[in-house]
């Protein structure tokens, strides 16, 4: 695994943690190809709210368009990794 | 961490995966501003609703409005009035282009040549004699002639504390014309004597939809948790009311914080400009809402809430599904 995927990958899972309140789980533990939306419950206003923390520590902008294909963190980290490459 | 997947057994998650991917966007829609009733306790009416907008005469309007609609990423759409079926243009502006949902008095039949599939909520407030005093009619005979056997019909039953011991007669004989029922509970938004719920009613009334529920399981749609919130107000250790009802129009939504809430819903009156503020009288008290539409949302909005335990999600399910059938976005 690339280990800048990585990296992101383990600060996603901390943002969704902290930002949802999830319990019993660590970004560690958090699996990366878990399915957010049917699995973990994550709706359109979660998306919103962990998009706007990614906006900040990022400064990239997700399109609410993209919410429904943005199913697992691993995804997230790639969508986010592309845009970082396309901007540079 | 607790996942839907840990919750549920095998019959359980192919159940949660008819529904989890549904996405519904409703929005609902004023068709008129007339009616062919005055009931005592329309929300409609009582809450003067019915002046806030002239209503919009050119069905090339409405046609065009439903296609702006679409882009807003609606796929529901919940026609009310009003009475619908007296503007059938307007109803198949809807019609042609989502699914759709109209709830009427059922006083005039939808032809079903029109609007074969269309699903039809008929408004039912009780028995006879209840009827005729809060309604004016026995509507029943009328409605029941019209839609008898229709698979695509069924009735809204809005429980008043005087039907308390009585439902199951009326359920009975919506059974005999062969349609299905959904419950609900009257908020008597005009102050009818007696038609008020005291805290005792509340707890009779549970009991007693649960039992209905239990005595025809194929004629009541229904689940057992939603008889709870919309009897106790609360859902988990949550109370009902203006801070969390997840049915107010969105563009006009200023609550903060913000709750969990129907995604791009709005209610339009029928000028196609003026939007109402929920999805229920403007005028109504939220602490002693009683819309069942609304308590509804309100726990399919907070699924995550609910995945704390089986039983939890189970009740979600249970939610979710009834929303569903009585939308037809899955069968009976
Ligand atoms: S039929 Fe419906 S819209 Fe018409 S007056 Fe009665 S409750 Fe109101
Ligand atoms: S009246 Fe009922 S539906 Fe309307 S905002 Fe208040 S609680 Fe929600």
């Amino acid at each position: 695994m690339n280990t800048d995927i990585s990296q992101t990958i383990t600060r996603i899972a901390e943002i969704i943690i902290n930002e949802l309140k999830l319990e019993d789980v660590t970004p560690e533990t958090f699996d990366a190809d878990l399915d957010l939306v049917d699995e973990v419950g994550v709706d359109s206003m979660d998306l919103a709210t962990i998009a706007l923390v990614l906006r900040d520590e990022y400064g990239i902008r997700i399109d609410e368009d993209d919410y429904p294909k943005l199913t697992t963190i691993r995804i997230i980290a790639e969508y986010i990794d592309n845009k970082l490459t396309s901007d540079d | 961490m607790k996942t839907v997947s840990s919750l549920l057994d095998d019959h359980w998650y192919e159940r949660y995966k008819k529904i989890s991917k549904l996405n519904i966007r409703s929005s609902i829609y004023d068709v008129t501003d007339r009616c062919n009733l005055r009931c005592k306790g329309c929300f409609f009416f009582s809450s003067g609703e019915h002046e806030r907008a002239s209503e919009e005469n050119d069905v090339s309007k409405w046609h065009t409005f439903v296609e702006k609609e679409m882009e807003r990423g609606v796929n529901l759409a919940i026609l009310i009035g009003g009475e619908p079926t007296l503007c059938l243009d307007r109803i198949e502006a809807f019609y042609k282009r989502l699914p759709t949902f109209c709830a009427t008095n059922g006083l005039i039949k939808v032809p079903r040549d029109r609007f074969p599939d269309m699903m039809v909520g008929l408004s039912l407030w009780g028995d006879e004699e209840d009827e005729i005093a809060l309604r004016g009619k026995d509507t029943f005979k009328i409605t029941s002639a019209n839609y008898a056997g229709d698979p695509h019909a069924y009735y809204l039953y809005t429980i008043t504390p005087k039907q308390l011991g009585k439902t199951g007669k009326i359920i009975q004989k919506i059974k005999d014309i062969g349609l299905k029922v959904h419950m609900q509970l009257l908020s008597n938004d005009e102050g009818v004597d007696g038609f008020s719920w005291k805290p005792e009613e509340l707890v009779e009334v549970r009991a007693e939809m649960d039992a209905m529920l239990d005595a025809y399981p194929e004629t009541v749609i229904s689940s057992k948790y939603y008889h709870k919130v919309i009897t106790t107000g609360r859902m988990l250790d949550r109370k009902f009311g203006w801070m969390e009802c997840p049915s107010v129009t969105e563009p006009i939504d200023k609550r903060d914080p913000r709750p969990k809430r129907l995604t791009n819903f709005i209610r339009w009156a029928s000028d196609l400009e003026t939007m109402h503020r929920c999805c229920t009288s403007e005028t109504r008290d939220c602490s002693t809402c009683k819309d069942g539409a609304a308590h509804m949302s309100w726990v399919m909005v907070n699924k995550r809430a609910h995945l704390k335990s089986t039983e939890d999600l189970h009740n979600w399910i249970e939610v979710y599904e009834m929303f569903a059938k009585l939308y037809q976005f899955i069968p009976w």
